[in-house]
């Protein structure tokens, strides 16, 4: 039996051992690709996941499979002690069997882009607030509220005004981010948030997300800023051929991994 | 061309043939826009039935002549004794109604498909952004897709609402008097026929100009700019 986990900012062992997000078994293909071959994982609250792997080992599908953005073709999702419903879809892989369900999940399963995916035609503002407005049913003064002092968080307070094409890409990104935030999810998943940046500004959005770990939040990172992941995690996966190659501590994984492939991966990467 | 009667007599009368040009092109694109709303969501469909829906409609009416298709309704429909004893005689008996009707068909298939185009040209990491932070696919598309697809096929829009205004001239030939039909009538009556025809040229370029305005003018308060560069 596991033990409680210790939450992460207060040190207090937590009396529910409810996991935040566990998945079982995940498999995924696409025709006779398979890309995940039965991955399970276990998230539990205020634990910081990094998932490392070359390009092709099925990270980000992974990610998206966790909010359905793709479909899997078998595995269990609970999340915050619920499971996810799950019927065979015409394709063969599985869907939704309950859109309510799965709205809510994603409403408090944040989810980070490696292309941000603000929406250009409204201002940073509006992209934060819109949201919390249609889903949760907040007021617009609510909602500006909660934003305006999530971008201060962030860093681009300044800019609430401005258009996403304004912005540098790690203005973007932070601004993504705190569109994530406002809905104050429970979980929350970076699929390569600074994949996509400029080498000067990829710090801006790690600090941003250093601070996020720092408050404890649950989150999975996909990456591949090595060093970044060392530091912040909790955890690390390594992926290969859509399976978990190896898994520990940040120290385990990085300075003695057991397995082959993730020795090359590492030396690789130094 | 004694510049009294054209004042006095004739240039009110091509005002007036402008007031139903206009009249007849306003009413026509606003209620095809509205029309057009659900078919362009259907033809954006991933489901191939749904797509199918209104494909025949805007098959025939983008491949057949505005002028083919008002002669159908102005002069078809009259032929049959059940439209005659309906009650949609009151209307289909009266040339303005024909007009009104068969060009609001005939651009609701064209606003359609903008609208189709417009829609599928939403970045589809836009659309799983509005999925990921919870919203339904009803809720996406009313909130995020529609907003973001008016801003993409707005000037595609805009050039449909020109076209219409100059097909609009066929409806002279069901006896309505708009600028072509008063051009044609005075012009047959003072044997001024290319005077007249230049003032309607002109009355036509002043309205293009005065749509361009507007639509420019809507571009401005939708931020299009801001779209630009991705």
């Amino acid at each position: 039996m596991a033990q409680a986990p210790i939450n992460r900012t207060t040190g207090v062992r937590s009396l529910v051992t409810q996991p935040a997000l566990e998945i079982r078994n995940l498999h995924k293909s696409y025709g006779d690709l398979e890309v995940l071959k039965g991955i399970s994982l276990t998230a539990r609250d205020g634990d910081v996941i990094s998932i490392l792997g070359s390009s092709g080992s099925g990270k980000s599908t992974f990610l998206r499979c966790l909010n359905l953005l793709e479909n899997p073709n078998d595995g269990e999702i609970h999340f915050a002690g619920e499971q996810l419903k799950l019927k065979r879809g015409k394709g063969g892989a599985l869907v939704a069997a309950d859109s309510k369900q799965i709205n809510r999940f994603r409403s408090e399963m944040g989810f980070v882009f490696q292309n941000f995916n603000l929406w250009p035609h409204m201002s940073v503002l509006d992209n934060i607030i819109e949201a919390p407005r249609r889903v949760l049913g907040q007021s617009k003064a609510e909602a500006t509220e909660v934003a305006e002092a999530l971008l201060a968080k962030v860093g681009i307070a300044d800019k609430r005004h401005a258009f996403p094409n304004q912005l540098s890409g790690g203005q973007q990104q932070r601004a993504a981010i705190a569109r994530t935030l406002a809905m104050q999810p429970k979980v929350i998943l970076f699929d390569e948030p600074t994949s996509a940046l400029d080498p000067e500004m990829v710090q801006e959005v790690l600090n941003v997300i250093r601070a996020l770990a720092d408050e404890g939040r649950t989150m999975l990172l996909v990456t591949h800023e090595m060093s970044f992941a060392r530091q912040v995690s909790s955890e690390i996966v390594f992926l290969h051929q859509g399976r978990v190659e190896e898994q520990g501590t940040p120290d385990q994984v990085f300075d003695n991994p057991t397995s082959e492939r993730c020795k090359q991966f590492m030396s690789s990467h130094r | 061309m004694n510049w009294e009667t054209f004042f006095d007599k004739w240039l009110p009368k091509m005002l007036d043939g402008a007031g139903l040009t206009l009249e007849l092109v306003t009413i026509a694109v606003i209620a095809g826009l509205i029309l057009a709303i659900p078919m362009g969501i259907a033809r954006a469909s991933s489901k191939p039935w749904v797509r199918s829906i209104p494909y025949a409609y805007i098959f025939f009416f983008r491949g057949t002549p505005l002028l083919l298709q008002l002669f159908m309704v102005y002069y078809g429909l009259s032929q049959f004794e059940a439209v005659r004893q309906s009650w949609a005689w009151t209307y289909l008996r009266d040339p303005y109604w024909c007009a009104l009707l068969t060009m609001t068909l005939h651009t609701t298939a064209y606003i359609a498909e903008i609208l189709r185009g417009a829609i599928q040209s939403v970045p589809s990491g836009e659309v799983e952004a509005a999925r990921a932070l919870g919203m339904s696919r009803v809720q996406s598309m009313l909130y995020i897709v529609l907003p973001r697809a008016a801003r993409i096929g707005l000037p595609a829009y805009s050039n449909e609402v020109i076209l219409m205004l100059k097909a609009s001239a066929v409806v002279y030939t069901v006896t309505l008097l708009d600028i072509m039909g008063q051009a044609k009538t005075i012009s047959a009556r003072t044997y001024e026929n290319e005077f007249f025809y230049i003032v309607a040229a002109l009355l036509y370029l002043a309205i293009t100009i005065g749509l361009t305005r507007i639509f420019r003018f809507i571009e401005h308060k939708l931020r299009v700019d801001m779209l630009q560069g991705r």
